[in-house]
């Protein structure tokens, strides 16, 4: 029995576990893991999770990690995607992310608290032993802020694993803990009941049933603990503690059409038939789909029939079988709604992901079910579970819709792009590859430039800067030497010595302009290198332009077919799973439907005999007036 | 009418601690087993995604001209900010309007990446872009210079609100 409430209390806090702990760093250096916690802090776990997919192999490829940005976040985004799968519902992978980040090179303190998300996943899995295993791995210190978590879940472990003795123990120290008021109070004299310390443990579900906390979670826990307790006392004929505990239930709480019914019938076993009717009329104007509400309405004639007001037991037995049958009609119709599979179809409307009310508010649309039954199915775990992974289903199969859509047009981009460049590119290459000899050759004439100029500088050499014009000079005064020597003529003194005197005057002006002449041809090699540089970033712009070109429509058919199987391939398997998925939800929703109608059912024929009973008594009471007046 | 009675006590008892016992006609392996599925075919989609995300980066921006535009709030603003629209070199690249979720993510230190394009190598217009200039990113394989290119078009991205680029 008690069981349960465990579970009730596991329930809570693993809602609030739905939102990862990663926060953004102080000083962000990449702006892509900046993206994945921009999309974690919406909630939006796929595009978080898939972002830091995309980037933590990226990173790992590099020569040298360390020079990329994502280095200096690398340990949180490894964490962190732990964290966003657990968030994701992805509770395998999650255990061997973290896993892994347990196993690294890390601090003491944030191995233990890996290990503490590890043994909350094992935990909210329903896997009791496994996190038992975990949570005893963790040896020395822990984060300061997970110090009171980590107890409590310790605590909830031995329980499931019914080490209750244990678990009071670390409950115990726990009392002093503000932020888990009233669950540890609650928890201990559930682990003490277990233990068979039922004297003690009442006292803590009492103490817990009498906190003062305006905080809405604290509440919750004190009414449910009051409820706990006055239904025990109840089935343990306690009438009167009962009632003064139920009494403690808020009437505006989600407990309190529970703990008004059973203070009535706390009255009503101590033959207190008046006083049960207070809290029964304050029930009976409730939603008429709750259980305790249509309870109320067979318990309330009974009460004024047992105070022989009969003609008003009957009348309101009679208003009772009408609405039980109105509510059977309805059931019948939701039923009816569900199997035709309106439910589904307006579970994956757009609304619910505006208001997290919206399933409730489904019962305003035509042709769905009626909700209000529902109520308690769908806060119940494994309801929530397979209604998230249904959700999760149809988010998943609206994305492979769509990236379906993006290969076709991936694949008709790349068309595009081969149309245009493959009757260019022949051109362009011939022009390029004429180009590049032209180049080539300028190049090596530059670079034996240089190799003669280094030369120089260690064995100068002023002939190789002699000008255009002076090597002509030069070449015509050879041609004139020469003439005369091939006449046989004797050469006239005059012209020999003109001859000698203008290559002399070459001579002189080669020799003595050398060392300017050099300086003007280093500055002119300088200049040669600047224009050659220029080239030389044209031409390899102009090689990764031509390699992008290529680039941009070759290479492509393996990847996209690849894609295209995988995509089909999950399609199929996301629709399937689906429908599995939709007929669970669909099965659970009817059950329920049909429990509840059973249930109106019986309460009809109840509602009929105590109807035919009262009017019975009535004019049996009329009768026996007459006679004795 | 008292057999009645006891029934409807027990009644109370079985509708105070009935919260998880609806589900269990749809047996419990079954839900687990349901449920690993799911959780695999999310790893596998999910794999799906990331080769997507590669595939598209290079198909769409290559790296030599890929330019990504980042919006983030610097710590502690308290304006709210409706809509951001970026131009690049005159012409509309992206227009935002900011949704509560969305203001309270970037409140919380998440980078939006409001736009990836192209773009030409050369100076742009420095309303949108401060300096984007590719060729003194340091290219030396594909991911760094993508990195580098990152780097470089958000350059304005932590200076105080609002940024000249944004209008």
């Amino acid at each position: 029995m008690y069981r349960l409430f465990v579970s009730l209390t596991i329930l809570i806090f693993a809602a609030s576990s739905a939102a990862a702990g990663t926060s953004a760093p102080k000083e962000l250096k990449d702006l892509y893991f900046g993206e994945a916690l921009y999309y974690s802090f919406q909630g939006d776990w796929f595009d978080t999770i898939a972002r830091l997919d995309t980037e933590l192999p990226q990173h790992y490829e590099l020569d040298e990690p360390e020079l990329d940005s994502l280095y200096y976040h690398i340990n949180q985004a490894e964490f962190a995607v732990g964290d966003f799968e657990l968030a994701y519902r992805m509770h395998r992978r999650a255990g061997r992310a973290i896993t892994a980040v347990i196993e690294g090179n890390v601090e003491e303190q944030v191995r233990n608290e890996a290990i503490f998300r590890l043994a909350r996943i094992y935990f909210q899995k329903d896997q009791p032993v496994n996190a038992l295993y975990a949570v005893e791995r963790i040896r020395g210190g822990v984060p300061p802020q997970i110090r009171d978590d980590l107890a409590f879940l310790r605590a909830q472990i031995f329980m499931a694993n019914g080490r209750f003795a244990e678990a009071a123990r670390i409950l115990r120290d726990l009392q002093a803990a503000e932020s888990l008021e009233g669950f540890s109070t609650y928890n201990l004299g559930i682990a003490l009941l277990k233990d068979g310390e039922e004297l003690e443990g009442r006292q803590y579900l009492d103490r817990t049933g009498r906190i003062n906390s305006s905080d809405d979670l604290t509440l919750a826990i004190k009414d449910k603990s009051n409820l706990v307790l006055g239904s025990k006392l109840l089935k343990e004929k306690k009438f009167e503690g009962a009632k003064q505990v139920l009494d403690r239930v808020r009437l505006n709480g989600p407990f309190s059409n529970r703990a008004l019914l059973g203070s009535g019938w706390a009255d009503v076993f101590q033959g207190r038939f008046e006083r049960a009717l207070v809290p029964w009329c304050v029930l009976v104007t409730r939603e008429v789909t709750d259980a305790s509400v249509q309870e109320a309405m067979l318990a309330v004639p009974y009460a004024y029939g047992k105070l022989n007001v009969h003609s008003k037991a009957a009348v309101m037995y009679g208003s009772a079988l009408e609405k039980f049958g109105t509510e059977i009609d309805k059931l019948g119709a939701s039923i009816k709604s569900i199997r035709e599979g309106y439910f589904l179809r307006a579970l994956v409307r757009e609304e619910l992901k505006q208001d997290a009310n919206w399933v409730v508010k489904l019962r305003k649309l035509p042709q769905t079910p009626e909700t209000y039954y529902l109520l308690e199915l769908m806060a119940s775990h494994d309801f929530q579970e397979s209604l998230k992974n249904y959700l999760d289903l149809e988010e998943l199969r609206k994305r492979l819709e769509a990236w379906q859509g993006d290969l076709d047009a991936f694949e008709e981009i790349i068309e595009q792009r081969r149309a245009y460049y493959e009757p260019l590119l022949p051109a362009i290459d011939r022009e390029f590859r004429r180009l590049d000899s032209q180049m080539r050759l300028r190049l090596e004439q530059r670079d034996r430039i240089e190799k003669r100029l280094k030369a120089m500088l260690v064995a100068p050499r002023p002939d190789y800067l002699a000008t255009s014009k002076e090597r002509i000079i030069s070449e015509q005064i050879v041609q004139l030497e020469q003439k005369l020597t091939a006449s046989g003529t004797a050469v006239l003194s005059g012209i020999d010595v003109r001859i000698k005197r203008l290559r002399g005057v070459l001579h002189w002006n080669i020799y003595t302009e050398y060392d300017q002449r050099f300086t003007e041809v280093h500055k002119h090699l300088r200049d040669l290198n600047h224009v050659v540089d220029r080239l030389k970033r044209q031409y390899a712009a102009f090689v990764r332009t031509r390699q992008a070109a290529t680039q941009s429509y070759e290479g492509y058919d393996d990847v996209i077919r690849r894609q295209r199987f995988l995509i089909r391939e999950a399609r199929e398997k996301v629709g399937e799973l689906m429908a599995r998925q939709g007929h669970m939800l669909e099965t659970m929703a009817v059950n329920e439907l049909t429990r509840r109608r059973e249930r109106l059912a019986e309460f009809q024929i109840k509602a009929r005999f105590g109807m035919a009973e009262s009017y019975d008594r009535a004019t049996r009471a009329q009768t026996q007036d007459k006679v004795s007046r | 009418m008292l057999y009645w009675l006891r029934g409807v006590i027990l009644g109370i008892s079985v509708l105070v601690l009935s919260f998880a016992a609806y589900a269990q006609e749809v047996s419990r392996e079954q839900i687990k087993g349901l449920d690993e599925q799911v959780q695999e075919i999310k790893s596998d989609v999910l794999g799906i995604a990331a080769e997507l995300n590669q595939l598209e980066e290079k198909l769409l921006y290559p790296s030599n001209t890929q330019v990504a535009i980042f919006v983030s709030l610097a710590s502690g603003e308290t304006f709210r900010l409706d809509s951001v629209e970026i131009q690049l070199d005159g012409k509309q690249g992206a227009h935002h309007l900011y949704t509560f979720k969305e203001l309270e993510a970037l409140q919380k230190g998440g980078v939006q990446r409001i736009y990836t394009g192209n773009i030409r190598t050369g100076e742009h217009d420095r309303r949108c872009l401060s300096s984007v200039n590719l060729r003194e990113a340091p290219i030396s394989g594909i991911r760094r210079a993508s990195r580098s290119i990152r780097m470089w078009a958000p350059r304005w991205w932590k200076y105080p609100w609002p940024p000249k680029a944004l209008r």
